[in-house]
């Protein structure tokens, strides 16, 4: 209880809120401008996850491991788009869900095919290692804060990308009108698949680099899939804004809630119960936090599609 | 028109045009009818027979058919005839369950649920359990239809499984009945007159409450609610301009929906003797969803149809390969874009409006 706790919580806040837009900018962008909804976008996490474990165990090298992770989940994101996705825009939702969960099944089986049941080894690289010490004496680990870091990057590179690049354009106009880009002579369905590779990419990124702090297993992509689906209902579907606000919104609800709210119980509650129930509140904090935004927002914060 | 059924039901095709997804009261002898009957027939016979030649796992086996069909049945009326594609009614299946495990475990243990304000006792009466089970599957049910029914599409999906996932963490992290290892219930609730512990008995009450659940759907379909549900999926405004409102109409259906659902769970806990998060989990949210689609959406015994395929594949399937869920996927995936109308729709053939 105390500020360097609190500086702390609320970089490791920080921290999975980039790592949720890495995700969440790409579910956004395949929704705002193909129309679709895509639960296999968690798949591309653990794709990249595995590829950047297995080609860092075969090179020693953790950033040729990082852009194979990406590459792999960028490649297999275009070929699942090739292959399957592209039958669905033109498909009722309903339709959409269940093909993509097809998708997951099959990812998440044939990972554990080839890999095995146990978790894959993927450590940051030694220079990474470590600790700082940041103003108010708080120490934090250096890799953490290099994954800020790479979000940061990562935003100012996306806005770059579609607020001043011809691609962008496209993107754009695919977002307020996918017939008349058509109509205009742009390739829709390459740019189609470029989206949704660049979805996927970012979030094999994203799998990777949680992975070297976490552990690359099966299934790990699930729990940040529905994460980044709360932050785009939050942000507004389709708004890379909304994504990037609501990210960061959960990342620090969610992270402060788990350590404080324990604590907060414990004030007026035996130690033991408090723990209890601060924790299944906590658990359930961005939840509660989404419903009210929706009471008063139904269309989420920052809204593409009126 | 590519119905078979088409020319016997020409008369009365004319008079409920406008229910046109209302399940048709056609003669029983067409091959829809045949089709029905040998499904529901088959799923009471085979484990009848099953018990009296000793095997009770195949009994088991056909009340975990009947109660996932069940369940199903549940999901079909939000999915399949309001168009409300919930992501999260393994919610209301696995609050069902909870109900019966918290129930028989402060029966077992003679501690009451709670005493403030007033003393409330655990029970082990089949009856009380199916009741609370319901009535509270209702009740969350209406809290979340009343803000997710607010929004459409892919905004519906999504904050349905945000809400499940919320009650998913919630049961997870509590740690006073069990948190993720789950409660186990020790002895099955009780009905009286009837020995609920016999595997028999217990097929025969699951298969009870899936035809009971399957003729409230039908009766609720062919009502003027049921016109007014379908109308609410098929065009909104046109029922708003017939002066019903179509809010209203989709939350009392999705409410009936979760009710269902939740009884589901209630014979479900039961069944295994155990009642954890997984029951919660999105994963069983998809595989319901599933089984609906498997089926045939919207139509009176997709879901059965489905859950006799699904269970069916996860049983011998599972027993060959431990990999079967990746045959799951590519199954669902050729239903999915390659044959549309469920296995129902293959067998028993397209539903007139298709």
């Amino acid at each position: 209880m105390s500020v360097t706790l609190l500086i702390e919580q609320l970089l490791n806040g920080v921290q999975l809120g980039t790592m949720l837009f890495l995700m969440a900018s790409g579910l956004t962008l395949v929704f705002g401008v193909m129309g679709l909804i895509n639960l296999a976008h968690g798949s591309f996490y653990m794709v990249g996850a595995y590829a950047t474990a297995a080609v860092t165990a075969s090179t020693g090298s953790f950033l040729i491991g990082l852009g194979a992770g990406m590459a792999a989940a960028a490649m297999v994101g275009a070929l699942v788009e090739l292959l399957v996705i592209r039958r669905l825009y033109h498909r009722p939702h309903l339709d959409q869900v269940l093909a993509t969960f097809a998708l997951i099944l099959i990812f998440s089986e044939g990972t554990r095919w080839i890999f095995g049941s146990s978790p894959m080894r993927l450590s940051p690289p030694s220079w990474l290692t470590g600790f700082v010490t940041l103003p108010g004496d708080t120490r934090y680990p250096i890799y953490r804060l290099m994954l800020i870091g790479v979000g940061i990057v990562i935003s100012i590179a996306l806005y770059f990308l579609i607020s001043k690049t011809r691609l962008g354009m496209r993107i754009r106009a695919g977002e307020s009108d996918r017939e008349m880009i058509g109509a205009l002579g742009v390739n829709i369905s390459k740019l189609y698949t470029v989206v949704f590779a660049l979805g996927a990419g970012l979030a094999g990124l994203a799998g990777a680099l949680v992975g070297a702090l976490q552990s690359v297993q099966v299934g790990m992509g699930e729990p940040v899939l529905i994460l980044a689906f709360v932050v785009i209902v939050i942000g507004g579907i389709g708004s890379i804004k909304g994504a990037l606000l609501g990210a960061l919104l959960v990342g620090v609800v969610d992270t402060l809630g788990r350590v404080y709210l324990p604590i907060f119980f414990r004030a007026f509650m035996p130690p033991s119960e408090a723990t209890g129930v601060g924790a299944a509140l906590a658990a359930m904090l961005i939840y509660i936090l989404m419903a009210v935004i929706l009471a008063f927002k139904p269309k989420g914060l920052f809204s593409a599609h009126d | 028109m590519t119905n078979n059924t088409s020319l016997t039901n020409g008369a009365s095709q004319a008079a409920t045009a406008d229910t046109a997804l209302v399940p048709k009261t056609g003669s029983h002898f067409d091959r829809k009818g045949l089709v029905q009957m040998a499904l529901l027939g088959l799923l009471l016979l085979v484990p009848v027979a099953a018990y009296f030649l000793g095997h009770i796992y195949y009994v088991n086996l056909a009340s975990r058919i009947t109660i996932i069909a069940m369940a199903a049945v549940g999901l079909n009326l939000a999915i399949g005839y309001g168009g409300m594609v919930s992501f999260g009614h393994a919610a209301y299946f696995g609050l069902g369950g909870y109900v019966a495990g918290i129930s028989a475990y402060h029966a077992f243990d003679l501690t009451p649920f709670m005493t403030w304000p007033f003393s409330l006792p655990g029970s082990d009466s089949l009856l009380v359990v199916w009741l609370v089970a319901a009535l509270l599957c209702a009740l969350l049910a209406l809290a979340i239809g009343a803000i997710s029914l607010r929004t459409t599409g892919v905004y519906f999906i999504m904050i349905t499984l945000a809400f499940a996932q919320m009650i998913y963490y919630f049961a997870n992290s509590w740690p006073t009945y069990g948190g993720e290892d789950g409660l186990p219930i020790y002895i099955r609730n009780t009905l009286p007159l009837v020995d609920s512990s016999n595997a028999l008995t217990y097929f025969l009450i699951c298969f009870v409450g899936l035809v009971l659940a399957m003729a409230i759907t039908s009766r609720l379909m062919k009502s003027r609610f049921g016109a007014a549900l379908t109308m609410a999926r098929l065009n909104d405004v046109r029922l708003a301009t017939a002066g019903i409102s179509p809010y209203p109409i989709r939350l009392v259906a999705f409410v009936i929906s979760a009710a269902i659902t939740g009884l589901a769970g209630a014979l479900y806990a039961d069944l295994n003797g155990f009642v954890s998060p997984n029951m919660l989990s999105w994963h069983f949210s998809g595989e319901l969803m599933v089984i609906v689609i498997l089926g045939g959406v919207g139509r009176l015994y997709g879901p059965l149809a489905g859950a006799v395929l699904f269970v069916m594949m996860e049983t011998f399937l599972g027993g060959v390969t431990q990999y079967w869920q990746l045959f799951l996927g590519l199954v669902l995936l050729g239903v999915v874009l390659f044959a549309k109308h469920g296995v129902m729709g293959w067998l028993a053939g397209r539903e007139r409006n298709e």
